[in-house]
């Protein structure tokens, strides 16, 4: 109880007209600063990935990873396990499953709806048999960031690192088989390996992102800031840098303004990045006019 | 696929490989690239076996076009043709493979277009590109899977021509698949044909006859030729050579 008073009290603070005043009150908390810190790890990786994913187009199989990983958060939760641990596993185990489909394969959108649907079905199951299940589902499906530990801090910091590695490990072999797969295995890239190796980051990438945005909003923090940053650059070093900077600037921003207000914050993260969108989409024949 | 097959591709030449489809011209391709191993006999690429990876080989694959939304340089992907079966991000070999990328956009005249997203530009545009992907490095065979089906006939021309004063450039031997002879007669020393099994290699001029393409297909087809030269084998539609009649 004592707890929920000291929220409500800090829930709703008034932003004054002096940005030094306000800055040091975001950060007056200790959960304030978990939150920061591990929504800039986690929007560096995210929109890190995204440019792959929106080069490959596996934005779908990007979003399926998420509500494939629900159920296995959902499940960890009623075997009495983190939820992350359930998360990354079936994250992980799906993630490998449709890298080896390959990249091009037809009809593998469909395979992934089908399993998806199930991997659902799952997650409502496991949730019921969950008793105190609301607050644990609702942290899951819209993420939770401003209940970060400085132990999840680390551990995010671990996870988000690793996937850095990794991604500049197979950085250029994962740009040309996102280009041309034909081309790409006549090289000598191996194919399907990096494609699985490639799901396997993305299924750890994803598994950081859903503490933030959770399952349901993955979207706005992976997918929506690459796809920016692809229709103002096509050098891909650039339009990764773009994409980093727009998840950032997302997740920031979407910190900021939730601290001074009573909704939650990943509804102002998804707004910002889709109000984002809307307005580069929109502009783009005065760009274009103005060239 | 086929058996008794036994060809010589002459180093520096430019022979087409024509056939009707099914006939397993992405096949060879395949086996030439080290993807698929000849379930019998033997074959050799400037006298070694082949292999994935392979250097001396420029390779277009066969494709319609790129996805309009792909968002990447055609400098990016040549330079990609360079090194892109590397591990990591290009750091000391930056220049390296800039200058290599360089030089093979202006043998094909691309350079200036080479900033532009790959999937805006033009079915001839992007086949430039393919071509300055496969000419990076230094390839001694550049191998193309029907790098004109889908390009209308100027562009078809123009390609041709271009591949050919490359290639005599640069001493290369060419090993181009095609639909249709009629855009590359005037450039090619051979013919390599393939179909019902049976492969024959030849100039021109001894293949394409009613005779030796009646051999080859065990069945009577005759070869046309129109006033302004252009060929057409006519009686194959029992084949079903042409999928599309």
């Amino acid at each position: 109880m004592v707890d929920a008073a000291l929220h409500l009290t800090i829930a709703n603070p008034t932003p004054s007209w002096n940005p030094f005043d306000d800055l040091a009150m975001l950060f007056h908390y200790d959960f304030m600063v978990h939150a920061f810190q591990a929504g800039t790890i986690v929007a560096i990786v995210a929109g890190a990935i995204g440019y792959f994913v929106v080069l490959r187009g596996s934005s779908f199989a990007a979003h399926a990873l998420s509500h494939i990983g629900f159920a296995g958060a959902a499940g960890a939760v009623v075997a009495g396990l983190s939820p992350v641990v359930g998360l990354l596993a079936f994250t992980l185990g799906s993630g490998t499953a449709i890298g080896a489909l390959g990249n091009r394969l037809r009809g593998r959108d469909v395979t992934i709806g089908i399993v998806l649907a199930w991997t659902l079905g799952l997650g409502v199951l496991f949730i019921s048999l969950y008793r105190g299940y609301a607050t644990e589902a609702y942290a899951l499906l819209f993420g939770e960031i401003l209940g970060i530990s400085e132990r999840d801090v680390v551990v995010t910091l671990v996870a988000g690192v690793t996937t850095l590695v990794a991604l500049v490990i197979v950085y250029r072999p994962l740009l040309f088989a996102s280009v041309d797969e034909e081309l790409a295995g006549a090289k000598g890239v191996p194919v399907t390996a990096l494609s699985i190796v490639f799901m396997a980051i993305l299924a750890v990438a994803v598994t950081e992102a859903v503490q933030v945005v959770g399952v349901l909003l993955i979207f706005a923090l992976i997918v929506t800031p690459a796809a920016i940053a692809i229709r103002f650059t096509s050098h891909p070093p650039y339009a990764i840098g773009i994409g980093v900077g727009l998840a950032l600037v997302f997740t920031w921003l979407g910190l900021s303004i939730a601290y001074f207000s009573p909704h939650p914050v990943s509804f102002f993260i998804t707004s910002l990045a889709f109000a984002t969108y809307l307005l580069v989409r929109l502009s783009e024949p005065v760009r274009r006019a103005l060239r | 696929m086929w058996s008794r097959a036994a060809f010589g591709i002459e180093a520096g030449s430019f022979t087409a490989v024509l056939g009707p489809n099914g006939s397993g011209k992405t096949t060879l391709v395949r086996m030439i690239l080290g993807r698929l191993a000849p379930s019998a006999g033997r074959l050799e690429v400037f006298g070694r076996p082949p292999h994935r990876g392979d250097p001396t080989i420029g390779y277009i694959p066969q494709r319609p076009v790129f996805d309009p939304e792909l968002s990447i340089r055609g400098r990016d992907f040549v330079e990609l043709g360079y090194d892109g079966h590397r591990w990591g991000v290009r750091l000391a070999g930056r220049r390296r493979a800039e200058e290599a990328a360089k030089a093979s956009l202006e043998a094909v005249g691309a350079d200036g277009y080479a900033g532009q997203p790959l999937g805006r530009l033009s079915g001839g545009e992007q086949q430039r590109m393919l071509l300055a992907q496969a000419l990076v490095g230094t390839p001694r065979l550049l191998l193309m899977d029907e790098p004109l089906s889908y390009l209308d006939v100027r562009n078809q021309r123009a390609v041709v021509q271009l591949i050919r004063d490359v290639a005599r450039r640069r001493q290369l031997t060419v090993l181009l698949i095609a639909h249709d002879i009629n855009p590359l007669l005037e450039h090619i020393d051979h013919v390599l044909y393939i179909a019902s099994g049976k492969v024959a290699m030849g100039t021109p001029g001894e293949i394409i006859t009613t005779e030796r393409l009646s051999e080859i297909y065990s069945s009577p087809v005759e070869v046309v030729r129109d006033s302004r030269g252009r060929v057409f084998v006519v009686g194959l539609e029992e084949e079903a050579s042409h999928p599309h009649g």
